[in-house]
């Protein structure tokens, strides 16, 4: 979707001054509730109280200090002088792979399991794909004493077998989906409904900057820290600016959390990288942006693959974090106003940026942020010398069942 | 029946004229067969006041695992919004008023104004959309208003005083009351606290109210007959036409 060369720069700049997203929780045309009415009291009282929250210096404060103490950030910007080498770049990465847990999610989860205390639950329950968010919530919920439900469909859990024995390790209950697409989308589906059934009881620690307003913002909000941080890690570490910043997007909530520092900056181009999968055949991949229109699933209006009934098409991707058919409504409006350019890496290419990563700087990154390695470094080929930097959203433990299988 | 009603009202006076509590059953179009659409239609309209038709969704998520199984077949049986308009067209005049439930995403990719104008010429004179809330259902609304056809409005135990009155006032046809928190199916008591809110929302409503969500019994339908103008029978018809049996027969027990 394209939006007029006149709005354009107006809803950036209405994004970028925090009057979006509105009211009605819409980022321009994107965004929004789409829920069931049962859900709509929730969602407001969420809302209210994420503003409380934010507005809470104490509260603030709290969840900083976990942050340092307890997740380990600031996350270090690391300068990769190895794929520099290769690539004829400047290079830098900011590790997400290193906050405790292992991927950026816990960001996430953490601010709404202090939420989730705030707004009195009884229980949490989150959906996940690759066992990140899982992790990340079983290990926040733990931190602050609630119990905790991840609902993952089975075919995640066989690929992503190491993070099913950690939520179990970490005391939640994984709640195995054999329905639907039986991966994210199927969870997410289960997860909902367990919330619809008892939304004053339940807290849902949504794992992505998708679904109804608020959870968009509320995650972006939470998110953040990563692009505050690696921008002024950068001005300190290499100077000024970079060129050009690469994040991975499924949802979208590393790639938020990373852009929205930037988005202000108008000589730093920004890419966002979906997983091209096999193929960018109906079906084949999880590119939303790229190879889909405007549509609505689980709470928002935004970028997603569907056919011409309607129906929400099936995704392929070797990387279970990005094998969603939707993305946050953020991301659409960046799209549709041409601030962030959205581009593919396929399934190969993301196993030969991982590999890359590996023998060149002695990290294993996650096969999701390996989308955004391959990407940049196409980039780098056309535009020599320039300064990189780009988003690693974690490690890629999790991922060696799938790369025994692949390499 | 009286063609200078618009659909939407035409619906209404089903609802109202019939004998405390009007049926509304549901089915999910082309489940548990494509071929079973229009015998299982007839049969529901027989012995019922409107009846009320599934378009299959690949996410549900308002949904139990009874409607989820249905929708599910339906999609594999190849059934789109597309294809049930065409049969109800094949159908003609079912006989009593329909009801089109469906989640928004297969309604935008269909096209807004089509549908009303083809749902217009179908005895459709409702439409449910469980992921469209008040807050987001303006243009739909008028798009469907303007071919007189009401967009119903689902108000639950947890909606505030003012926001009910004001999804009563906004409702078209009839007013969805749901009357558990959560998602369709299974069997529910009913309850006092059913009771009072079943009387708040009447209270607040010129259009009539029909009760849904986990309405299975005889003994349901005879005590909300006090309180409901209509109940509306999903879960419990869709399991009956999944066991083979006849759902007109069902709708008839429930009378007793």
């Amino acid at each position: 979707m394209k939006i007029g060369s006149s709005e354009g720069p107006l809803l950036l700049a209405a994004l970028l001054s925090g009057d979006l997203p509105d009211r009605d929780g819409r980022f321009g045309p994107f965004g929004g509730r789409f829920a069931p009415e049962t859900l709509m009291p929730a969602l407001s009282r969420l809302e209210g109280a994420a503003r409380q929250f934010f507005a809470d210096g104490e509260a603030c404060e709290a969840l900083d200090r976990e942050r340092r103490q307890w997740i380990g950030r600031p996350t270090p910007l690391t300068r990769a002088r190895g794929l520099e080498k290769a690539w004829g770049a400047e290079v830098w990465i900011k590790r997400e792979d290193l906050a405790h847990t292992g991927a950026h999610k816990i960001n996430n989860a953490l601010g709404q399991a202090h939420l989730a205390l705030r707004l009195g639950a009884r229980r949490v329950v989150a959906e996940t794909g690759a066992g990140q968010h899982g992790v990340a919530a079983a290990a926040a919920c733990a931190r602050v004493g609630l119990p905790c439900s991840v609902y993952m469909g089975v075919l995640d859990m066989e690929r992503q077998a190491p993070n099913v024995q950690r939520m179990h390790q970490l005391g939640a209950e994984v709640v195995a989906v054999d329905k639907g697409d039986r991966t994210l989308r199927a969870a997410t589906d289960e997860a909902f409904r367990t919330w619809v059934a008892d939304p004053e009881g339940v807290y849902y620690l949504l794992g992505s900057a998708v679904g109804p307003h608020p959870y968009p913002w509320l995650v972006r909000e939470l998110q953040r820290i990563i692009g505050d941080e690696a921008r002024s890690q950068f001005a300190e570490q290499a100077g000024g600016l970079p060129d050009a910043v690469f994040a991975c997007v499924g949802g979208g909530s590393n790639a938020i959390g990373l852009f929205h520092a930037f988005l202000g900056d108008e000589d730093v181009r920004i890419c966002g990288v979906e997983a091209g999968g096999k193929s960018l055949d109906p079906g084949e991949n999880a590119a939303s942006l790229s190879a889909g229109r405007p549509g609505v699933l689980h709470g928002s209006y935004s970028m997603l693959l569907y056919d011409d009934d309607g129906q929400v098409l099936e995704t392929s991707s070797i990387s279970a974090g990005l094998d969603y058919p939707g993305v946050g409504p953020e991301h659409a409006l960046l799209q549709a106003v041409g601030r962030v350019r959205y581009v593919t890496a396929d399934d190969a290419e993301a196993l030969e940026g991982l590999a890359e990563c590996c023998r060149l700087e002695g990290i294993l990154p996650a096969l999701e942020p390996a989308h955004a390695f391959h990407a940049a470094r196409c980039w780098a080929a056309k535009n020599p010398g320039r300064r990189i930097l780009i988003g690693l959203s974690g490690r890629g433990d999790k991922d060696m069942p799938t790369l025994s299988a692949a390499l | 029946m009286n063609t200078s009603l618009t659909g939407a009202e035409r619906l209404q006076s089903a609802i109202i004229d019939a004998p405390k509590p009007a049926l509304l059953p549901f089915f999910t179009a082309g489940h548990p067969g494509k071929e079973d659409f229009h015998s299982t239609l007839s049969n529901l309209a027989d012995a019922a006041e409107a009846v009320e038709i599934g378009v299959p969704f690949s996410d549900p998520m308002a949904d139990g695992v009874t409607i989820q199984r249905a929708s599910e077949a339906a999609l594999a049986n190849g059934v789109s919004l597309d294809w049930i308009l065409r049969e109800l067209k094949a159908h003609g005049d079912p006989g009593v008023p329909l009801v089109l439930m469906s989640y928004y995403n297969p309604l935008l990719a269909y096209g807004i104004e089509k549908l009303a104008e083809s749902c217009a010429e179908r005895h459709v004179g409702g439409l449910i959309v469980p992921d469209l809330p008040w807050e987001e259902c303006d243009r739909v609304r008028q798009l469907l208003l303007g071919h007189g056809i009401g967009l119903v409005q689902m108000v639950t135990p947890a909606t505030p005083a003012e926001r009910l009155r004001t999804l009563c006032r906004g409702s078209g046809g009839f007013v969805y009351a749901v009357t558990v928190t959560g998602v369709t199916g299974g069997e529910r008591r009913v309850s006092e606290e059913m009771t009072t809110y079943m009387q708040r929302v009447s209270a607040c409503s010129v259009l009539p109210v029909c009760a849904g969500f986990g309405v299975r019994s005889a003994a349901q339908v005879r005590t909300l007959a006090d309180v409901a103008d209509g109940v509306i029978v999903g879960s419990a018809v869709v399991d009956c036409l999944e066991r083979g049996e006849d759902a007109g027969d069902f709708l008839r027990s429930l009378r007793a």
